[in-house]
């Protein structure tokens, strides 16, 4: 489609915004001495080592072992300490699923987590490395708060909103190597409520981590060349859901797609889809995601093509839910 | 230091009792882990008898020492030492295993007094164990870590994760013990997976290690104090006991992992505990 629309995920420009996590979390350290990092030899690779650079005695680096990471981090956390455990999305999610499970959530403790490498953003990795299940499998944990942020700029307003957030928190970033979305760290992010990032009211989109700046570039596609007034809601949120705004995005639109880089079982789909169904409006409605396969290898790019997450995707999306039929009847209003 | 003859008087009592209200809630309760529970009573008495530095009346009193029970299934006998040191109150284990008791068979640390981790999915308690002990360090506290594994836990690949961990970070203020019962619910471990050389597998992850008679407290006493002295790193104590121990239809007896006892048996049992314990 469209030139410009096809991103580029190695753009040197955006290589600082992968270190910003570390940055803040070296910046948050000096606030809270109570704050200590943990790493299973990814604290390069996940840029916590930053902090374990910079505050040496309260690093803890345990080798490749993401078991007894998670096990660790929830014996700091019992010691009144306020762990930050980073390593790949999928070891955190499948690994170690039983330990962030019983050991950090079951315990309700102040464990948070900043899982890298999500969705197929390590695409040419292959599938061990990809992880499309993850918010699928956090979302299932009682006691935990799950976010993906858009990029950089909100992953730093992610980790230094949950020191403040009471229990476990699942911050789930891609490799670090994603375009910058936001411009600057002020525009009101809050857990647990939705972004809207453009106002409409033909058809919302729903999106998380990396698709936001994708529907963000293609509803403004839509808007110039097909004459659609289109909502985006940057649901960064995933679990507790902003169920307030998914509502009033049925009510006022009527047709909704969610695009994100996860399979469609489980996700951030399921989730909105979960919230539709229970108001019980009627809206034309799809999820875009890993169609439930592992995904291809591939730059990540690549792949986001291929699976219609890019700008291109979306408007295709778009125009189809744009066609679908739903019931609509007579007393609208009084529905609910 | 040797226990004196009243200690180990009041440590008998202790356990006489343990044995008493392990047996009582089994019955209560339609089924639980007794032939484990038996086996480490008297590292639970003990602890909490002679060595925990815990106050019953502050559960939460951040200098306390912590206690993980990584064989969590052995809540049918941690719960009854925790209520006769005073956490609640011993009848409230009348509800054990029933609907919304706080008390399941694997005892929550967020609904039973005095449980400082929840356990009960082998394989995780030493890994915790390990991260108390360095928040203790980093903090500059002085309370210990304790932490008991079961030795058919020992199979669990995260346990050796977990005790790398802790000799890398030369633990000095963390002891480690196995209730080496030599059973689990398939059989004999030595049957089911082998774990001998047992002590060399500790020695080779860089644990000292003490072997003692796990149901002889002054033995037990001597090796914890041993573990406490010592800094150059991480001691484990590798108590061999009998599983069931004290009920003689139970002891070394695999099927006793898990059961139920009904009236007759109850009363069979405690005589048989009696009878070691001199009362009969």
């Amino acid at each position: 489609m469209s030139e410009g629309l096809t991103w580029t995920v190695y753009d040197a420009d955006s290589m600082t915004q992968a270190e910003i996590y570390g940055q803040v979390l070296c910046d948050l350290g000096d606030q809270h001495p109570e704050i200590v990092g943990l790493s299973a030899d990814l604290a390069n690779s996940t840029k916590i080592g930053k902090f374990g650079k910079k505050f040496p005695e309260r690093f803890f680096n345990v080798g490749i072992a993401e078991q007894n990471l998670f096990g660790v981090a929830a014996g700091l956390a019992k010691s009144g300490l306020t762990p930050f455990v980073s390593t790949m999305a999928t070891f955190v999610s499948m690994r170690a699923c039983e330990q962030v499970r019983t050991d950090i959530c079951y315990q309700n403790l102040d464990c948070k987590i900043i899982a890298t490498h999500g969705g197929a953003s390590f695409g040419q990795a292959g599938s061990t490395h990809h992880c499309t299940e993850d918010i699928a499998i956090m979302r299932s944990f009682a006691n935990m708060t799950v976010i993906v942020p858009a990029d950089g700029i909100e992953c730093a307003n992610a980790v230094k909103t949950c020191i403040d957030w009471p229990g476990p928190v699942y911050i789930r970033i891609g490799r670090g190597f994603e375009p910058k979305f936001y411009d600057d760290e002020e525009y009101g992010f809050q857990i647990g409520k939705a972004v809207t990032l453009m106002e409409g009211t033909d058809i919302t989109l729903i999106c998380c981590g990396v698709t936001v700046l994708q529907a963000m570039e293609a509803a403004k596609f839509l808007k110039e060349n097909d004459g659609l007034s289109v909502r985006v809601l940057n649901i960064h949120t995933i679990k507790p859901i902003d169920e307030e705004a998914i509502i009033k995005a049925v009510m006022d639109t009527r047709r909704l797609a969610v695009f994100e880089e996860h399979n469609v079982m489980g996700g951030l789909g399921s989730a909105v889809a979960d919230v539709i169904a229970a108001s019980g409006k009627g809206c034309a409605f799809t999820k875009v995601g890993i169609p439930d396969c592992y995904c291809e290898v591939g730059y990540p790019e690549d792949l986001y093509t291929h699976y219609k997450l890019d700008a291109d995707g979306v408007i295709e999306t778009v125009r189809q839910v744009m066609q679908m039929d739903f019931e609509e009847d007579d007393d609208w209003e009084d529905e609910v | 230091m040797a226990l004196s003859t009243n200690e180990i008087k009041d440590l008998e009592q202790h356990a006489w009792q343990a044995r008493q209200d392990i047996i009582d809630i089994t019955g209560w309760s339609g089924g639980a882990h007794i032939g484990g529970g038996l086996s480490v009573t008297d590292i639970l008495v003990i602890m909490y008898f002679k060595y925990l530095n815990v106050d019953p009346k502050n559960p939460q009193w951040e200098d306390r020492d912590r206690f993980i029970m990584s064989k969590g299934h052995a809540g049918v006998a941690y719960a009854p030492v925790l209520a006769r040191k005073g956490y609640f109150n011993f009848d409230d284990l009348q509800t054990f295993n029933k609907f919304k008791s706080p008390f399941g068979m694997h005892l929550d640390c967020l609904k039973v007094k005095g449980v400082d981790v929840s356990t009960g999915s082998l394989g995780h308690g030493l890994s915790i164990a390990v991260g108390l002990a360095l928040g203790a360090r980093l903090q500059k506290k002085d309370w210990y870590t304790y932490c008991v594994l079961g030795d058919g836990e020992c199979n669990e690949g995260s346990v050796w994760e977990a005790a790398m961990s802790a000799s890398h970070f030369k633990l000095n203020n963390l002891v480690t013990f196995v209730d080496r019962n030599r059973l689990m619910i398939d059989g004999k471990t030595e049957d089911v997976m082998g774990l001998e050389p047992f002590a060399d597998k500790w020695k080779a992850f860089g644990f000292i290690v003490k072997e003692v008679d796990g149901h002889d407290f002054n033995q037990l006493a001597e090796a914890i104090d041993f573990a406490k002295a010592e800094k150059s790193g991480p001691v484990v104590i590798i108590a061999n006991t009998a599983k069931g121990k004290g009920v003689d239809f139970m002891e070394n007896e695999v099927k006793w992992h898990y059961g139920g006892l009904d009236t007759d048996l109850r009363a069979q049992a405690k005589a048989s505990v009696d009878k070691m314990y001199g009362k009969a």
